[in-house]
């Protein structure tokens, strides 16, 4: 997939380190929306481009479910660059010569931003199952107070694939006037049951690992890595399409041409989802795992219409929506949903959907039509008298 | 911007919610939102012109207006437009229903095959019209269902529709004069329809 991964196009976002930041503190706690209360709290971000003098031209990228602050340049070794780094850069779609771009860890991961792995200040043990339960809009919060730290009090656009796009929806319609404009790449308001169920067996793959000890495996000094790279394994799965799974992989045997008859990894497609469990252990932490997907279970912003109206009809914002064919893990009914419900309360919106062969993954693939879509939208002009104007007044 | 267009643009009352179906390169959008104060939301199929209006900043939706308009919820515009578009769908019918469900009122504008020229070219030749505002041939032309200006009115009348305005128009898209007005259907090349939901 190597030829999709690298664009011909822009330059790299060079060197970059990722910063750390500790926001909230025992006076204003993160009042979560469980009613908890959390503080400190530490972020992990990075920043590419500078902010202009009337910083006006801030873009937020909201990561998925295993990203991390790490979206674009590189730290240290150039040929290995961050995970959006097709998508972020000098003169590429989100332009790093144009746009001063903010990624941060979301709350609740494990790549420096405080979550279920982190010590709790209070029993000075990793919080485990005992961190609070939280939502999109609770990393959403987390967002905002590092751009209010940054100084930056409106965006140019906020940006997200999946769960990134959940947080975008979200941060639009609670804080319209912060969000200058708004890109959700095969994202969902709300995930079917399917999708929950999906879930839901990652989740009990993982719980259901001896080694788990009720999320206590940190302080006993295990790791319920098969549950974890099952879960992987199974996700994985569904970020990818049948035809691109078939492209890949066939029924292609690892070692040469014959069978071997027996339980071992034998299909190259095995060996592959293997290795895919196996890198993401040594990445991710499974209480994290748990957390972030049971949030992204209850997001549902338009499930009580009455409450979400009014909300979106505040909404100025114009909204770029981006489907791909082949995903099925968040189809483009998924984006068409959002769409209707935008475009029925009055949001500017475009949508398209892309063809694409590689599934859920597509968005983080280079895709010219996809590239080019959403760097003319991030440029276009927005003159005085535009869209919404005229309502505003 | 195309005289037909203007026209149209004439027709929309300032401020209003406009969806332009098969908007093209968003030109009608544009001069509605950045000089009359309307908002507006394009549909369109093509993905060249789909480009074209994401970079002049006009949103656009991606989708096939025969399918009808599932991403737009009941009277959730105040206008709906089919410039020139009508003679391109393959379900006319359908996509009429479906622009006055999303809109009380609807602007159509369209090519007339009745025109007087048009009629000798066939009667005389022998061959396909080509109309002097859409003047692709037979094998080219996207105008796969040509009517004329009585056919439209019989649509109208057939759908429930009421027709509250029309304007005739000439060879160079501008309102016509003279003979085009007194017998639009042999001597207009085009018309813009003003039509509406009769009140209930």
């Amino acid at each position: 997939m190597t030829d999709v991964v690298h664009n011909t196009y822009g330059a790299s976002a060079g060197f970059v380190t990722t910063q750390r930041v500790e926001l909230f503190d025992a006076m204003r706690p993160l009042v979560l929306d469980s009613g908890v209360e959390l503080a400190p709290i530490e972020v992990a971000y990075e920043t590419y481009g500078e902010l202009n003098a009337d910083r006006s031209n801030a873009i937020v990228i909201c990561h998925a479910l295993t990203g991390d602050a790490h979206a674009a340049g590189h730290h240290g070794d150039p040929t290995r660059p961050g995970w959006w780094d097709n998508f972020i850069g000098p003169r590429k779609p989100v332009d790093t010569d144009r746009f001063f771009v903010i990624c941060a860890n979301l709350l609740g991961g494990c790549m420096g931003t405080t979550g279920p792995s982190s010590v709790n200040p209070a029993t000075e043990q990793p919080y485990g199952l005992r961190f609070p339960l939280f939502t999109v809009g609770d990393m959403v919060s987390v967002h905002r107070a590092l751009i209010t730290h940054l100084g930056i009090d409106r965006l140019h656009a906020a940006i997200g694939g999946s769960l990134g796009g959940m947080q975008v929806l979200h941060w639009a319609m609670e804080h319209p006037d912060e969000i200058g404009a708004a890109v959700m790449v095969c994202a969902t308001s709300r995930l079917t049951a399917q999708n929950i169920a999906f879930s839901a067996v990652a989740r009990e793959a993982i719980m259901r690992d001896p080694n788990f000890h009720g999320g206590d495996y940190q302080r006993i000094g295990a790791r319920p890595d098969a549950g974890l790279a099952v879960a992987r394994m199974m996700a994985h799965i569904t970020y990818l399409s049948e035809e691109g799974m078939r492209e890949k992989f066939g029924r292609r045997l690892q070692n040469g041409t014959t069978p071997r008859f027996g339980f071992d990894v034998d299909f190259q497609v095995e060996s592959y989802l293997h290795h895919q469990g196996e890198v993401f252990l040594r990445r991710f932490d499974a209480n994290s795992y748990l957390y972030l997907t049971r949030a992204m279970d209850y997001f549902d912003p338009f499930d009580d219409m009455l409450q979400a109206a009014p909300k979106l009809e505040r909404l100025h914002a114009p909204f770029l929506v981006v489907s791909f064919d082949s995903d099925w893990r968040f189809d483009t009914a998924h984006s068409r949903d959002v769409v209707r419900v935008l475009a029925a309360h009055r949001v500017p919106v475009t949508f398209r959907e892309i063809a694409s062969p590689h599934g859920h993954d597509s968005f983080l693939l280079v895709l010219p039509e996809y590239h080019r879509t959403v760097a003319d939208f991030l440029g276009r002009p927005t003159a005085a008298g535009s869209t919404r104007s005229a309502r505003a007044a | 911007m195309r005289l037909d267009l203007g026209v149209i643009a004439n027709l929309v009352p300032a401020g209003a919610r406009v969806l332009d179906l098969g908007c093209g390169d968003g030109a009608l959008l544009d001069e509605l939102i950045r000089h009359r104060g309307c908002e507006g939301q394009g549909v369109e199929v093509s993905a060249e012109a789909f480009h074209v209006c994401v970079a002049r900043g006009i949103p656009v939706v991606t989708a096939d207006i025969d399918e009808g308009l599932p991403d737009f919820a009941d009277g959730s515009f105040d206008v709906v437009v089919l410039s020139q578009t009508l003679q391109a769908t393959r379900r006319p019918r359908l996509v009429l229903r479906e622009m006055m469900r999303v809109a009380d009122t609807g602007i159509v504008s369209f090519v007339n095959y009745g025109h007087i020229a048009l009629r000798a070219h066939f009667l005389l030749r022998g061959r396909m019209p080509i109309p002097r505002l859409a003047p692709q041939p037979w094998f080219e032309t996207t105008n796969i269902h040509p009517f004329t200006i009585r056919d439209f009115e019989a649509l109208a009348v057939s759908q429930g529709l009421v027709v509250s305005d029309r304007v005739i128009l000439g060879g160079d898209g501008g309102p016509a004069h003279g003979l085009a007005v007194r017998r639009p259907n042999a001597f207009a090349r085009a018309a813009a329809y003003v039509v509406r939901r009769p009140a209930t």
